[in-house]
């Protein structure tokens, strides 16, 4: 079964990447080292912007940023932006989730299912996705239905590949064990096999969260209506840059935000792993 | 070893696939418009190769994928490599390289419109800075876990610093560096595709763009499938590259 492999090794870098980021980003925080390079950054980002190096069109002050930011919070645009694109981004990734958790579960248990999907996923995986937009915007309009399903079509790729490799590696001995107990293909499946390959799952969840906000902007930003990627092309069309940049210190922060919450749900899902201890 | 027809039964999922397209289609069981059948997306693809459009945009798609991509490994490995072996570099930077690694890319494409244009240098920027982190953490994991037993060794039989970057560290950050070079190509793609298609004026997200607005789906879809390919080929070419270039590893 050296077939997922040309893939599955890519899926892995991907993994480690995001994994170690999250881990270190968390290290950076406690250590009060990534405040201080918040802080610099702002800093530094306001006094260049007025040393009159630059046209405020190029870079806003941060200041003026911020004042957009509290203008549009106040007038209500902010939240209805808000809402949109993390319910877009959400709602492709726990579909994503569900289906993709689901999809891996079957081939890893059907010959014929494996057979079938094989390809398909190998294939895709390295490919960009997003490319398919056009085609899911002509098949399903600009509303909210397209953009959920490009969300989901790219998001999906990552979970399936982690549920194949996490259940995988879930240790013989226990399913042989579990077997001989009298449990049936259900039980199996939901008391042995899936929590055994958790930890590779929400790895391969943790890779999909960023790609689902990160798709869900792109779509807002190619169809254009409400949402903070289709406020930010407005903006920007406008040529309206304290506009622009808002969008960018709003979309950071929703980012930072889903990343770190992701992260806790990993330590609660898994507080019975060893992993989870040693970080503590 | 797989033989030809291991291969064959391999990826006939695939041609399935792609004979229920041109079935479906061809049975008028969705509207043609929105499906075109593969063999008409085939003729069209020959049509648009013939006329010299996909060439041209493909050739300046991939000229600022490259680019972009050259600048982020060069730009980023060497940050990486220096960030491991210099520690100050390493406490000011790093925050930073966290900080910045889950920003989404795409979040910069108006901005990068805003100071750039429309032209190759937003592309070419947006991709160096989407590109650079991957291939930062890439290096600077490598390095930092060169065999302290093998920089000793080196320093003690008389290398410099610029001798252990070469013979010692940079050795030993290859395969993770590549690997951070190959999520980063993955990200070029994808850069390339979405900056192409909110804002420009030539290259494959553009030519969708405009097939798209004048009605020719068959061509639409050609492309699309051309960018898809591409994509997936980059990773298999990278692929080989990188076993050759690791050969050395036992």
């Amino acid at each position: 079964m050296a077939r997922l492999e040309d893939t599955a090794s890519l899926a892995a870098a991907e993994a480690d990447v995001a994994r170690d980021a999250a881990r270190r980003l968390d290290a950076v925080f406690q250590s009060g080292a990534g405040i201080f390079s918040i802080l610099v950054l702002l800093l530094a980002w306001e006094l260049f912007a007025r040393s009159g190096k630059v046209t405020p069109f190029m870079l806003p002050a941060f200041s003026v940023v911020l004042t957009r930011i509290y203008t549009d919070a106040v007038g209500g645009d902010l939240w209805i932006n808000l809402g949109l694109t993390i319910y877009r981004a959400m709602a492709g990734f726990v579909i994503a989730t569900v289906g993709g958790i689901t999809l891996g579960a079957l081939m890893s248990r059907s010959r014929i299912a494996r057979w079938f999907f094989d390809p398909i996923i190998s294939v895709g995986f390295p490919m960009p996705k997003i490319a398919f937009l056009p085609i899911i915007m002509l098949w399903f309009g600009l509303y909210d239905f397209s953009k959920i399903s490009i969300v989901v079509f790219d998001a999906i790729f990552p979970v399936v590949t982690a549920t194949l490799a996490g259940i995988a590696s879930v240790d013989k001995e226990l399913i042989w064990s579990a077997r001989n107990m009298g449990a049936n293909g259900r039980e199996l499946m939901w008391q042995i096999v899936l929590p055994a390959a958790l930890p590779q799952i929400l790895t391969g969840l943790q890779v999909a969260l960023p790609i689902s906000l990160i798709v869900a902007i792109v779509a807002e930003m190619a169809m254009g209506g409400y949402g903070l990627g289709g406020a930010m092309m407005t903006a920007s069309r406008y040529a309206n840059s304290p506009g622009v940049f808002a969008g960018i210190v709003e979309i950071a922060v929703v980012g930072y935000a889903l990343i770190k919450a992701m992260a806790a749900v990993r330590r609660r899902l898994l507080a019975w792993h060893p992993e989870t201890a040693e970080h503590t | 070893m797989q033989s030809v027809a291991q291969t064959a039964f391999r990826y006939l999922p695939i041609a399935l696939m792609a004979l229920a397209w041109e079935l479906i289609a061809r049975l008028n069981l969705v509207d043609t418009l929105a499906l075109p059948p593969l063999s008409k997306v085939a003729v069209a693809w020959l049509d648009l190769m013939r006329d010299g459009e996909l060439l041209d945009n493909g050739a300046s798609s991939l000229y600022r994928a490259f680019a972009g991509l050259f600048l982020a490994v060069v730009a980023g490995g060497g940050l990486g490599l220096l960030m491991a072996r210099w520690r100050l570099l390493d406490m000011f930077v790093n925050p930073l390289v966290e900080l910045f690694y889950p920003l989404p890319k795409s979040a910069l494409i108006p901005v990068t419109v805003l100071w750039l244009g429309f032209g190759d240098g937003s592309k070419i920027f947006l991709i160096f800075l989407g590109c650079m982190i991957p291939v930062t953490i890439g290096a600077y994991n490598g390095a930092r876990g060169s065999d302290h037993a093998l920089l000793w060794s080196a320093r003690s039989m008389g290398a410099g610093p610029v001798r252990m970057m070469l013979d010692v560290v940079m050795p030993s950050a290859l395969p993770e560096l590549l690997n951070g070079v190959r999520t980063a190509l993955a990200l070029a793609f994808i850069l390339l595709v979405s900056s192409e298609l909110i804002v420009s004026q030539k290259g494959f997200g553009y030519l969708i763009g405009y097939l798209g607005s004048t009605g020719s789906y068959e061509g639409m879809y050609a492309v699309v499938l051309t960018v898809a390919f591409l994509g997936f080929a980059a990773d298999r070419v990278y692929q080989l590259l990188m076993q050759w270039l690791l050969r050395w590893r036992d």
